[in-house]
Formats: structure tokens, sequence, C-alpha cells
């Protein structure tokens, strides 16, 4: 079955049923389905093929959700990119995955044009909002969205795509600092889909409120689960600003609220009472662990809310969910396998290990990824042999132990990505972009706690000999190449940096103790005396680190 | 007025752009360009919080009221004529 199939089908059986609220307005299945089609129609008119990577640049909104089912229809595979990626990342995906076309907002592709000048790919650039002029080239081709939308065709094209052909490229942090594509088929998302509707139940009648990025898989899975029971997703584009989220939530009688961390102790920090959550059946929690303090606190204060934490990683979206009827038991546990999947821990040489012991968390199930794009070596290491032959299980490459009941509970992750929002940073990737500097002569990025951020990525950088740059010059360095995510908190220069024994730099050193820095670290940021500065502080208790993936 | 306008911008530009050279005019969502995203709204609030002595309540955490330079501006003037107390009880 292809993944498409959800949005077809509840097209089909409910077409008046509405499937999105974005941008204030409403969109039936029948019409989110129709458009589609017609923007399916018009990738296949230019010349994409089955196969080819689709790569989307949008925020939140309607075309986001058209342009992901218009690529699938076609026979290809979106490719989500974090609307903030800047040109020069932008490129580099674009190289890696070889896309044959980018769907991106006018504005968006005007600031690309010179970076992707000279760049063989996209081929095709789909342009949304206000046309381009004439002199901005950066694919071959450049159209419109309204205009192949018009043209386009209300039938479903032909299948062109098995359900073991790619649906999806997702890119993701890796320890190395090049982010690698994680390819999913339609068969690995339908799984996952399947999986998670289940646990959490959804029918016709959820209202799911989603403000994560569908550039994030934790995001994305929202689409895919309502597409396939007929729920309606309230699509909003940020949690900036929680009392207009909370509002939206009320209007539309939400029953679905996924959170990461951040937004729960964002949450936290309002007074929750005003606001009438009786519509509310779940609230879900991934991308990090929820320290157990706010899930106490979200408890107490939504007593009639399930509360499910859950754990995932982009290489099979998620691994993991915590029954709500545990919660009150386990608080610092993320559950078991879900459906359909088989989760377990295992020692340095595979073997499955007993409650109690630490080791690394496999997960066998048909929604684990086919591997990373182009990287064979990157592959073999987290896909290895499974029970049967040829069949392959995911090292997640994260610790846990098991209680003995077999409720999983996070220890640490094997490598040093950081998590902050419950997205991963690569910290040898902001130490690259710090490199780049003519002034930097070593840079080492760390994360470190933060009530809000669950970690906040710091900068520790040493200048080279006469160098002159500043703590702020070296932010905005970052900030002009950096998503939003990843551009440092913190930066700090130093005289040198800490080293263990054998000459390596002792990050941990850094993240624990101060190390009579020479200047004040300069912060993006200082919290105000005022309420909103002193309830952060007064959230204190820093939460667990666990970096849970999305 | 235009005390207000420009403080504003020069924070913004100071803290969010870190002085890089984007151009926004005093009508352009924050949001909407990319210079303030999901966590900055806090840090605008505890400056505003801390600069301007007013307080900002969880309801008035909006666009309107928060998203580009004119709204900031309406905004601390209409709280500053209803003379509001600047302590505000944290709520947790």
């Amino acid at each position: 079955m292809q993944l498409e199939s959800f949005l077809e089908s509840t097209a089909r059986r409910m077409p008046d049923k509405t499937a999105l609220v974005a941008d204030r307005s409403r969109w039936t299945y029948a019409e989110l389905d129709a458009a589609a089609n017609r923007i399916a129609h018009g990738l296949m008119a230019h010349g994409i093929e089955r196969g080819d990577r689709v790569a989307i640049c949008l925020e939140n909104g309607i075309q986001a959700a058209v342009a992901i089912f218009a690529a699938l229809k076609a026979g290809a595979a979106f490719m989500m990119v974090n609307p903030t990626t800047k040109a020069d990342k932008l490129r580099m995906l674009l190289e890696d995955s070889q896309a044959a076309a980018l769907v991106a907002p006018a504005t968006r592709l005007a600031a690309l044009a010179q970076t992707l000048n000279g760049a063989t790919n996209p081929r095709l650039a789909i342009v949304v909002g206000r046309p381009l002029s004439s002199e901005f080239a950066p694919a071959r081709r450049c159209v419109a969205w309204e205009e192949i939308l018009r043209d386009g065709r209300d039938a479903i094209p032909p299948k062109r795509a098995i359900d073991l052909d790619l649906a999806a490229l997702a890119y993701t942090s890796g320890s190395t600092g090049t982010p690698k594509g994680v390819m999913l088929t339609h068969a690995n998302l339908v799984t996952a889909a399947t999986s998670i509707a289940s646990y959490l139940e959804n029918t016709a009648d959820d209202v799911i409120l989603n403000v994560l990025p569908l550039s994030f898989g934790y995001g994305l899975c929202q689409l895919f689960t309502a597409a396939k029971v007929g729920a309606t997703v309230v699509l909003e584009r940020s949690f900036a600003y929680p009392h207009a989220v909370l509002q939206r939530l009320v209007e539309h009688r939400a029953t679905g609220f996924p959170l990461v961390p951040t937004m729960a102790a964002m949450l936290l920090q309002m007074d929750l009472g005003k606001y009438d959550w009786s519509s509310l059946r779940y609230l879900t929690n991934a991308g990090a662990a929820l320290p157990v303090e706010h899930v106490r606190k979200l408890r107490r204060i939504l007593p009639h809310v399930r509360l499910y934490l859950m754990y995932g990683l982009t290489e099979c979206l998620r691994a993991s969910y915590l029954p709500p009827e545990e919660i009150d038991r386990r608080p610092d546990s993320v559950g078991r396998g879900i459906p359909n999947e088989e989760a377990y821990v295992v020692d340095e040489e595979g073997r499955r290990v007993g409650p109690g012991v630490v080791g690394e968390l496999v997960v066998r199930g048909s929604h684990v990824m086919q591997g990373y794009w182009n990287l064979p070596a990157e592959t073999d290491r987290r896909l290895r042999p499974g029970p049967l032959p040829g069949q392959r299980v995911l090292y997640t490459g994260d610790l846990f132990r098991t209680d003995e009941e077999g409720y999983l509970y996070f220890v640490s992750r094997k490598d040093d990505i950081i998590k902050s929002r419950g997205e991963k940073v690569s910290p040898r990737e902001v130490e690259n972009v710090l490199c780049q500097h003519p002034d930097v002569a070593e840079a080492a990025v760390v994360g470190v706690p933060d009530p809000i951020l669950g970690q906040a990525v710091k900068a520790v950088v040493v200048l080279r000999p006469g160098g002159a740059t500043t703590e702020r010059d070296l932010l905005r360095h970052c900030a002009g190449r950096l998503e939003d995510f990843m551009t440092p908190k913190f930066v700090e220069i130093r005289e040198s940096l800490p080293r263990t024994p054998n000459g390596k730099i002792d990050k941990r050193a850094l993240v624990s103790r101060p190390d009579s820095p020479t200047l004040p670290p300069v912060q993006a940021w200082t919290p105000g005396n005022g309420a909103a500065g002193a309830e952060l502080q007064a959230l204190g208790g820093t939460p667990s680190l666990a970096g849970q993936g999305g | 007025m235009n005390d207000i306008a420009s403080t504003l911008r020069t924070f913004v530009r100071e803290n969010f752009l870190f002085g890089q050279d984007t151009p926004f005019s005093d009508d352009d969502s924050f949001l909407g360009l990319g210079i303030i995203d999901s966590t900055g709204v806090l840090e605008l609030v505890a400056l505003l919080e801390k600069q301007f002595e007013i307080s900002v309540a969880d309801d008035e955490l909006v666009p309107e009221n928060l998203d580009s330079i004119n709204n900031l501006v309406r905004f601390i003037q209409r709280k500053r004529e209803k003379h509001e107390p600047a302590a505000a009880a944290a709520q947790v």
C-alpha cells in the first residue's frame, strides 16, 4: 500500500470531512486530495519521474501538506527541509539528494538565487507566493504553484510507485557533522502511522493541534495518522505565542496535542486554568525526555488528559511509548515497543541483556529505514543482521535499560549529539561553521542544561593569534549559516580548551565546570527581572538531558 | 513614540540578528521574516518587562501585540497609559 492511499481512501469515504485547518481556512479531504492530484499532474508534466526527490522548504501550511502528497502521487519521494535552513546548507542538501525539484516561497528562492547559481539541482523550482522576476533562475525551469494548481487535473494520477519505493528522504544530524539522508519507503511510513494511530486510538473524531514543523518527523507523523483515520489537523506555524495556540485549541475543540519538552516547559509557566481543556483527550511527548517534575505537574493540572511519553528517531520515526495507565507509576520510562514492533536492549556483542543492564536499544520492525542515502558504511553501522536471514534491525545508538517488567528507561546517547528544543544538533556541524570564521583557530560545541530548551548549544572558541573577533560577531556568523535551533545560545572565547590526557578536547569539562573563562560568556539573551524571567528561573530543576529522539 | 521604536529596533538588531544587516520595516512580522523564533518571544518579553517597566500577561502574548516594531510600539503605549503595576505574580 502506498502512503498517499491514506488520503485517497479517506477522501472517498468522507469527502466533506475537514482535513486541515491552516492559515485561517478549512480544507476538506476532497479538497486536499484534489489539490494534491493537480500539483502531482504538474510535477509529472514538468518531468518528475518515479523515484525522484522533491524538496519542500515551506512553513507549516496548506501548501506544505499538498506538496507532500503531490510528490507521493507523482511516484516521487518528498524531502522536507527546515524552513530556517540557510542557503549554503540547502545547496548541500539539494546536491547530496540530487533533488529534481524544490518547492519554496518566492522570497526564499530569490535569496537563494546566487548560491544555487551553477548548481545542477534542482531542475525544477516551484514558486509559492508572488511570481519571481525573470533574472532569477535557480533552476532550469521555474513555475508558479498557482499555475500548476490551476492547470492540473483532479483525477488521481496512475500509480507509479510500489510500497518498496522511497516515500521520504529525511535528513538528520549525524555526529560526523554532515547530515545523513534517512531513506523511508511507503511501507515504512504506512507501518509507522498505522502503529501510532492504533496506540493513540485515533479516530475520525480527533482534532490534532500540531505546531511542530512538518520538517520534523514527529510533526510529519501527525499528517499521516490523521489522513489514515480521517481526523482533522489544525496546523499552526509555531509555538512562539502559546496563548494564541491555546486559543486555537479551545476554538477547534482539539482532542490531541503533540508536545516537545520545550513546549511543556513554556505551558507550565502559564495559568493553564484559564483555558477550556475539556475537549482534550491526549497529550504526547517526544523529541527529548519530559522531566518527571513536568510530567507530575501536567498530570495534576490536566488529570483527565491521557499523557503519552514516547521515544523515536528519524530512522524508524517511533520506537516506543508508555501506556498512559502506567505514567504515575513510571513517569521516567518511555514504555515499550510500539504495536507491531520489537524493541530490546543488547550488549556490545549484540546479545540481549536482562533487566537493569545498560545496553544499546535495538528496534525490529517494518518501519525501520532502508539506510542512509549514499552512505553504505554508516548504514551498516546502524542496520545490522537480525534474527532471520536477510533481515536487518536498527541499532539506535541510544543506551537504555529495562525494569523487571520490560519497560524501557533512557540512559544516554552513545554519541555527542545535542538535543535542543527536541531537535538534534550535531556539535561537529556547528564547530565546522565556527571554524570557517577567519579568526577562529579552534572551536568546541557542547550542550549545557537549560530549563526551556532541554539543552542549550554553547560554543567555546579559541582565536588565532591576532584574531580580534568578538562573541557577538561569532553569534552573527552562526546565525547567518545555521538553522535556528542549531545557532549557539552562548559563545565564549578562551585562551585554550581543556584536554584529556590523550590530547582530545575534554568536552565533559566544558559542560561541568566553568574552567576560569578569560571573558564572561556572552549570551544571546539575558533574562530580565520581569515576570517571564523570574518564571523561567522558578522553573529551575533542570530537566534531565535524556536525548530521546524525535 | 520614536524613542520606543528606535530602542526596539536596536534591541532586535543586537539580540536577534547579532548586528546582521537584514533589512526589515516597522510593519514586518518578526516570525514571518525568521528574525525571532519560537523561543525568542520569551526573550523579547523579558526585555520589554525590564526596559519599559511593564508586565506582560499570558493572554497578551499574541502576535497582534508583539510581532512587529509597530505592534510593539502600540502595545507598550497602551500598557503605559493604563499605568499597570510592574509586578506580576509568577505562576508556575
